[in-house]
C-alpha cells in the first residue's frame, strides 16, 4: 500500500516538475491561510489574520506569498477554502483554521493532496496519534492536557482538595473536563460539581449556586475569551471566597477589561507570550516572544497583542525554519517541495517561537515542553508571572 | 435545594423573564401588524447595549455612522418611489422634502450630537437617551428598506427577507463593534434584603422598567388613536385601509416600537452580562419562544410565556446546566401541539 502510494507520488511529482519546469524561474512559496475572522471564533481569528501581514515576505531568497481567506468559523467554508487553495492556487503549505472543527475538516484536504498543514487550533486530536493522515498535520497551540497539568500541579501545591468545574457547553468545555478529571483523579483532587454554560448566556446564577453549595476549595472555569468572566463575576456576587482558576482561553486584554476587579487573584496557565516582558532574561522564549510582541504592537498599537495571534506567528516561524531545508530538495509549487517541507517541519529542533521551544518528531507534531507554559495570576488588573509551571 | 436557593433562582428567572417578555411583546406587535416574523429583533438588543458601552468607554459608536448610511439609503429609495409615483409635482416635492428631513437631516443631527456630546462624562440617563436615539430610528429605516416594498408578499417571503436582514445586521455589528463583548456600568449598586433574600438593585430596575413599559403599551393600544390604528391594522389590513388607516405608516410605527423595545432590553441587560455583536439572536429567540406560547397574537399570554421561559431557564441551569437550552427550546414542541389541538382556526392553505 505504502509502496504503491510512493510510486504514484513519485511519478506525479515528476509530471508536475516537468509541467512546472517552464515557469520555475517564477516560483515563489505560496502559503494558503484560512482563518475565522468572522463568526463565533472571530476574537481569536482577527489577531491571527492581522499577524499574517507581519510575517516575512522572503525566506532564503525566495518570495513568500500569503493568501488569506476567511472561513467565518464554519467548517464547510474552511474545507472549501482549503480545496480552492490547494487546487487553484497550488499552495505549498496550508495554515488554518482557527477553531478545531474547521481544522479537522481541512486536514482531510491536506492529507489527500499531500500538502503540509499547520493548524492554529488547540485540540490534541488534530495531531495525535500521528498516522497516514496526520503525518501532514502540525499545530502551534499547546495541548489542553499540557495546560491542565499546570493547573493541577498548582492546585496540589496550594493544598486544594475539592474543585467545582464549570465549562462551555461545547467541545472546549467537554475537552477540558475530560483532561482535568483524568488528572484530578491521579492527584486525589475531588470534583464536587460539573456544570456547563453557553457563551451567550445572560445569567449563570443557577450553576454558581449549585457550585457554591458544594463548598469547593477552588473553582475551575473552562471558557474562552470574555464570556468566561460571567461565572467569575457571579461567584464573587454570591460571596465565594475560594480560589478561582481560569484556562489559557481567557488570555487576552479584553478579558481583563470586562472582568475588572472581580478577577483579582485569579490563576491561569498561559503561553509565555502573555507575560513575555516579565520572563527572566535567561528564559530562551523571552527573545522570540518579545520579537512578535514588538512587531505586532508596532503595527496595531500598544496593548493590542493577543496570545492567539502568536499561534499564527509561530506557524510562520515553523515555515521560516523549514523552508530553507525544503528548497534544497525541490522547487516551490512541486509535490517534492511539499513533501520536503513536511519532512523539514517534522525535523524542527530547538526552534524558539513566541509560545515556547519547538522540538518536533515523527510522533510529536506539537513539539512543546514545559517551557511553553507559565502560571499567571491577575494582580491589579494585570497579568503577573508567578513562576514557570512544572 | 432549599428555600433560599429557590428564591434566588426565582429572582434570576423573573429578571431574565422580564427582558424576554419585552422582546416577546415586540415580536407579537410586529407580526400582527406586518406579518413579519422579526428575527433581527435581537440585533437591536446587541446594538443598544454595545452603543451604550461604546459611549461609556469614550469610543465613538460606529452605529451612529450606520444610522446615517441607512438613512441615506432609505431616502434614495423613498425619493425614487415618490418620483415614479403618480401624484402632482408640488406634492412630490413636499414628500421628498419630508423624507429628506426624516431620513437624512435627523440622522445627521444625531450623528453630530454623538460626535460632540457622546462621551463618558455625560450623565447616565443622557447616555441611555443618546444610545436610544441612535438605535431606534434604524427600526423604521429597516422597514422602509427591506419590508415596505414587499408589504403584500406572503409570510414566507417576509420570513426569508427577515433572515437576510438578520445576517446583514450581524455582519455589520461585527464590523462596528468588533468580536469582543462589552459590559456597561450598572444603573444601581444597591442591594435590598427582603426576608433574608438579597435582591440586587439592577434586577429591580429591569423588572420595574419592564412593568412600566408593559403598562405604557397597554395604555397606548387602548387609549390613543395611533395605538388603535395599529390594532385595527393587526385585526384586518384591508378593513383598516378602507377606513383610512395607512398600513405603511402602521408598519413603520410597529418597527419603531420594536426597535425601541429591543434597544431598551439591550441597555437593561448590558450591566448584567457581557454582550457581543451576536448575543442578541439567542435572547431574541427566547423572547420568540414566549411569543409562540401566545400564538404570536396575544400580548398577555406572550408576556406570561416569556416569564415562564425565564424561570424554566433559571431552574434548569441549576438542575441540568448542560441541557439548559435544550429544555428551554423543547418547550416549543408541546406548546405547538397544544395550540394546534385547541386552535379553532383551520388553515386551509396548508392542509
Amino acid at each position: 500500500m505504502k509502496k504503491a502510494w510512493l510510486g504514484t507520488s513519485v511519478s506525479a511529482a515528476l509530471a508536475i516538475t516537468l509541467a512546472a519546469g517552464s515557469s520555475s524561474a517564477y516560483a515563489q512559496i505560496k502559503v494558503g491561510v484560512s482563518v475565522s475572522a468572522t463568526g463565533p471564533a472571530a476574537s481569536l481569528g482577527i489577531p491571527e489574520k492581522n499577524t499574517f501581514a507581519l510575517l516575512p515576505k522572503e525566506i532564503a531568497g525566495q518570495k513568500v506569498q500569503y493568501i488569506v481567506l476567511d472561513d467565518a468559523t464554519d467548517s464547510t467554508t474552511a474545507v472549501k477554502n482549503a480545496r480552492k487553495l490547494v487546487s487553484e492556487e497550488k499552495v505549498d503549505l496550508l495554515i488554518g483554521s482557527t477553531a478545531v472543527p474547521g481544522s479537522l475538516a481541512m486536514s482531510d484536504v491536506a492529507a489527500e493532496s499531500g500538502t503540509p498543514m499547520i493548524s492554529m487550533a488547540a485540540s490534541a486530536s488534530l495531531v495525535e496519534p500521528v498516522d497516514a493522515k496526520r503525518r501532514w498535520i502540525f499545530k502551534t497551540p499547546q495541548n489542553d492536557s499540557h495546560m491542565a497539568t499546570a493547573i493541577i500541579a498548582h492546585m496540589a501545591d496550594a493544598g486544594v482538595k475539592s474543585v467545582a468545574f464549570i465549562g462551555f457547553s461545547d467541545a472546549y468545555g467537554e475537552g477540558w473536563y475530560r483532561e482535568f478529571s483524568k488528572l484530578a483523579e491521579l492527584r486525589k483532587i475531588r470534583i464536587v460539581a460539573n456544570e456547563r454554560f453557553a457563551r451567550n448566556d445572560t445569567s449563570v446564577t443557577g450553576q454558581v449556586l449549585k457550585m457554591v453549595s458544594a463548598n469547593p476549595d477552588a473553582v475551575l472555569i473552562a471558557g474562552a475569551g470574555t464570556p468566561a468572566a460571567l461565572p467569575q463575576k457571579t461567584l464573587k456576587e454570591r460571596g465565594y471566597k475560594g480560589k478561582i482558576y481560569q484556562t489559557h482561553g481567557v488570555a487576552n486584554n479584553d478579558f481583563l477589561r470586562v472582568c475588572g476587579k472581580d478577577c483579582e487573584g485569579t490563576f491561569l496557565p498561559a503561553g509565555p507570550l502573555l507575560v513575555a516582558e516579565q520572563l527572566p532574561d535567561s528564559n530562551p522564549v523571552k527573545k522570540s516572544a518579545m520579537a512578535y510582541r514588538t512587531a505586532y504592537e508596532k503595527a496595531y498599537g500598544a496593548g493590542s497583542i493577543s496570545t492567539f495571534g502568536g499561534h499564527a506567528w509561530d506557524a510562520g516561524m515553523l515555515l521560516g525554519a523549514a523552508a530553507p531545508q525544503a528548497l534544497k530538495k525541490g522547487q516551490p509549487g512541486s509535490k517534492e517541495f511539499r513533501a520536503a517541507l513536511r519532512d523539514a517541519i517534522e525535523d524542527t529542533k530547538n526552534l524558539p517561537v513566541s509560545q515556547g521551544i519547538v522540538n518536533m518528531s515523527a510522533t510529536d507534531h506539537v513539539g512543546f515542553d514545559q517551557r511553553s507554559r507559565v502560571m499567571v495570576e491577575i494582580v491589579n488588573g494585570k497579568w503577573k508571572l508567578i513562576g514557570a509551571a512544572q | 435545594m432549599d428555600f433560599s436557593i429557590a428564591a434566588i433562582l426565582a429572582q434570576d428567572g423573573i429578571t431574565s423573564g422580564a427582558v424576554y417578555a419585552l422582546l416577546a411583546l415586540a415580536l407579537v406587535l410586529v407580526f400582527s401588524v406586518t406579518r413579519v416574523i422579526f428575527i433581527p429583533q435581537g440585533e437591536f438588543v446587541a446594538f443598544g447595549a454595545l452603543t451604550l458601552a461604546a459611549i461609556q468607554s469614550d469610543k465613538f459608536p460606529l452605529s451612529a455612522t450606520l444610522l446615517v448610511a441607512l438613512g441615506v439609503l432609505s431616502f434614495i429609495q423613498e425619493a425614487a418611489t415618490v418620483a415614479l409615483g403618480r401624484s402632482g409635482e408640488t406634492r412630490k416635492a413636499r414628500k421628498i422634502g419630508v423624507a429628506l428631513l426624516k431620513f437624512v437631516l435627523l440622522p445627521l443631527a444625531v450623528y453630530a450630537v454623538t460626535r460632540w456630546y457622546g462621551h463618558a462624562t455625560l450623565a447616565m440617563p443622557l447616555q441611555v437617551l443618546l444610545a436610544l436615539l441612535i438605535v431606534v430610528p434604524m427600526g423604521p429605516m429597516i422597514y422602509r428598506l427591506a419590508f415596505q416594498p414587499l408589504a403584500e408578499a406572503s409570510t414566507l417571503v417576509l420570513l426569508i427577507v427577515s433572515v437576510a436582514v438578520h445576517y446583514a445586521l450581524i455582519g455589520i455589528g461585527l464590523l462596528m463593534f468588533g468580536a469582543e463583548g462589552s459590559r456597561t456600568a450598572p444603573f444601581s449598586d444597591a442591594r435590598f434584603d427582603i426576608g433574608g433574600l438579597a435582591v440586587s438593585g439592577q434586577s429591580c430596575v429591569i423588572i420595574v422598567v419592564s412593568l412600566l413599559l408593559i403598562a405604557a403599551l397597554y395604555i397606548y393600544f387602548e387609549r390613543t388613536l395611533s395605538g388603535k390604528a395599529l390594532r385595527a391594522t393587526a385585526v384586518n389590513r384591508l378593513g383598516a385601509r378602507l377606513v383610512g388607516i395607512g398600513t405603511g405608516q402602521a408598519g413603520r410605527l410597529a418597527f419603531t416600537l420594536a426597535a425601541a423595545l429591543g434597544a431598551l432590553c439591550g441597555i437593561l441587560i448590558a450591566p448584567l452580562t457581557t454582550v457581543y455583536y451576536d448575543s442578541g439572536f439567542l435572547i431574541g429567540l427566547k423572547g420568540f419562544v414566549g411569543a409562540i406560547i401566545g400564538g404570536l397574537g396575544s400580548y398577555p399570554i406572550a408576556a406570561a410565556g416569556a416569564l415562564l421561559v425565564g424561570l424554566l431557564e433559571s431552574y434548569s441551569s441549576f438542575w441540568a446546566s448542560a441541557f439548559k437550552e435544550v429544555i428551554v427550546f423543547t418547550l416549543i414542541i408541546p406548546v405547538l401541539l397544544w395550540r394546534s389541538l385547541t386552535s379553532k382556526q383551520v388553515d386551509e392553505g396548508d392542509q
